[in-house]
């Protein structure tokens, strides 16, 4: 196996898919501004790979879309490591195993990373072919800026 | 049985994007039983907006129906539409296919056996609960479903709707080494499947068979699994072109899926129906694990469709292994395929069985027709037979272990909804 960075941002979720574009859009603005030694990856599909992606990093930080009682385009940051994911974050996705179930899965298996951050964006619309909500996109930046932070060891606030 | 206690059970109905799933069974009381699947099929959709589509979009668009069988539907979309230009596809480009196909059933078998039917075995709501108490097989799962997603990046480009496969064969040949590379992990991947088949050899399995009209390609050659001939356990031997003469898709009120029978009987595909069909050509070790399990014939017990899809996954590992090792490189993966006007069909066995594809196209090569027959529409009749019968040979459980145990005779059938199963609901009310 191919050496791994310590740390890994994933960006969990669908580009067509209009706020479910919120995790793969934080990636790709991630990608560019990453420090050295962070993996960044958009996760579209394979959620149970993810449980092999986090294996053997440190630091692991999650942008996903969910779906609650919150206003459109408010972010929650969880820590996965101490806790088992709420539903809101697992409302939204159309697979067997969401990333909930992902985390649930590593930490049966023992094979959680040290630290794994999960940062949730509401989502308003997730109809195939729409395009990101005006609420979701303004939240985005500072998404970008928080993950960051993590990356640079300090812990961000809820 | 007069006197029986009537009993209602439902299982809600479920979205998700392979199709939506309810289950309501009814025990009079007279002892009869109903039981009502109520499946929707995204295709149906498809093959609407399928026309006026160009003949090389076939293969990507339909790979959207289904998340876990993709390639299913691009290959039998690509032979669709090869047969209706009149081309044939062989050599080194249907070893392509065949090892992409394998990539696939790797997968989704490894993901099914492990994390979705296994748990059902030992008692466990989900893969999840299992992995704490039983992290090995969960682990080896897990193992076995990357080999079958590296082999899908490997041709296809990547792991979920891969994008290799076109018309005719593939947009670019595979580098020797990468195919090279593959050669350690599917020696590992033997080795896994054949610790899952025997695995699933220690599992409690009910006593329960169904006398089934089994439907699957059959090849001369090999263990059908992206071409062949449509064959049943009573006979039936015909060119794939005969499907629609023989499978007939009814609407039955309590779903929004057509059903399907095969000469007015409720048939079932899959795994069970290929291991009838074609078990002696299953490959050295796969034969090796089915002797072991005990599968000396056709397997009759829908609870033992774990015991093949484990022996199904030695095969294509062990299939998958000797198309790397006898690989040579090729400058071009496809052959040319001009558009002309006619009809085609085309037939593979996705993991949980035949999926039919029919395509009309003008001389342009635009689609004037789509027919898509997916393994879970023509699984229905049965799924909804093995659960009045189950329902009716065990009038001792009580409702929970009624609905844990009808679960997972829906569960032994992989069908498309199997992504959302163990997450179902079972309510069971009293009149």
């Amino acid at each position: 196996m191919r050496s791994r960075s310590i740390a890994l941002v994933c960006g969990v979720g669908r580009r067509e898919r209009g706020d479910d574009a919120a995790g793969p859009t934080v990636a790709d603005r991630l990608a560019l501004r990453a420090p050295a030694g962070v993996e960044v990856r958009v996760v579209e599909d394979d959620i149970l790979g993810l449980v092999d992606a986090w294996t053997g990093r440190q630091r692991v930080v999650l942008v996903d879309a969910m779906v609650s009682d919150a206003e459109p385009g408010t972010v929650r940051r969880f820590d996965a490591k101490a806790e088992a994911l709420p539903t809101v974050l697992r409302a939204v996705s159309s697979h067997a195993f969401d990333v909930g179930a992902a985390v649930e899965l590593a930490r049966a298996l023992g094979r959680l990373p040290d630290s794994l951050v999960v940062y949730g964006v509401e989502g308003r619309r997730f109809e195939g072919g729409s395009p990101l909500s005006t609420e979701v996109e303004r939240a985005l930046d500072g998404v970008v800026e928080r993950v960051l932070a993590e990356l640079g060891g300090g812990g961000a606030t809820s | 049985m007069a006197g029986t206690v009537p009993r209602k059970l439902r299982v809600e109905v479920l979205a998700r994007i392979e199709g939506e799933a309810g289950l309501d069974i009814a025990v009079k009381r007279d002892g009869r039983v109903e039981a009502h699947l109520a499946v929707f099929e995204p295709p149906r959709l498809f093959e609407g907006f399928l026309r006026g589509r160009d003949f090389r979009e076939a293969p990507d668009l339909t790979a959207r129906i289904c998340g876990i069988c993709p390639v299913a539907y691009q290959t039998s979309a690509c032979q669709a539409m090869e047969r209706a230009c009149g081309v044939t596809v062989g050599g080194a480009v249907r070893d392509l296919r065949r090892l992409l196909y394998f990539g696939e059933w790797i997968e989704s078998h490894a993901l099914h056996v492990h994390l979705l039917h296994g748990p059902d075995f030992l008692g466990y709501e989900s893969g999840i609960h299992m992995a704490a108490d039983h992290p090995e097989p969960v682990v080896r799962g897990l193992r076995l479903k990357k080999v079958g997603n590296d082999l899908m990046t490997l041709l296809g480009g990547r792991e979920i709707h891969p994008v290799g496969m076109r018309v005719g064969g593939f947009w670019r040949a595979p580098r020797l080494e990468a195919m090279r590379a593959m050669r350690e992990p599917l020696l590992r991947a033997i080795d896994d499947a054949v610790a899952a088949a025997r695995w699933t050899g220690t599992l409690d399995i009910p006593e329960f068979e169904r006398d089934y009209l089994f439907l699957a390609l059959r090849h001369d050659d090999e263990y059908a699994i992206v071409d062949g001939r449509l064959a049943t356990n009573n006979g039936f031997d015909a060119d794939v072109d005969a499907f629609e003469r023989h499978v007939v898709e009814v609407h039955a009120q309590h779903s929004n899926a057509l059903q399907s029978t095969f000469d007015g009987q409720a048939f079932l595909t899959g795994p069970l129906a290929r291991f009838a069909l074609s078990r002696e050509l299953l490959s050295p070790r796969a034969k090796e694990a089915a002797r072991e399990l005990g599968l000396n014939g056709p397997c009759m017990n829908p609870f033992r469709s774990i015991h093949v899809r484990a022996v199904e996954t030695i095969h294509a590992a062990e299939e998958a292994l000797a198309i790397v090792e006898r690989f040579e490189p090729i400058e071009r993966a496809y052959v040319d395929v001009e558009p002309r006007e006619g009809s085609g069909c085309g037939a593979s066995e996705a993991p949980r069985g035949l999926l039919y594809h029919r395509y009309r196209i003008d001389a342009g090569g635009s689609i004037l027709e789509a027919r898509i027959v997916p393994p879970t529409a023509q699984n229905q009749k049965s799924m909804e037979e093995d659960l009045v019968r189950w329902v009716g040979a065990h009038p001792e459980l009580d409702d929970e272990r009624l609905g844990w145990t009808c679960e997972q005779a829906i569960r032994n059938h992989d069908p498309c909804i199997s992504c959302a199963t163990h997450f179902l609901r079972v309510r069971v009310n009293r009149e």
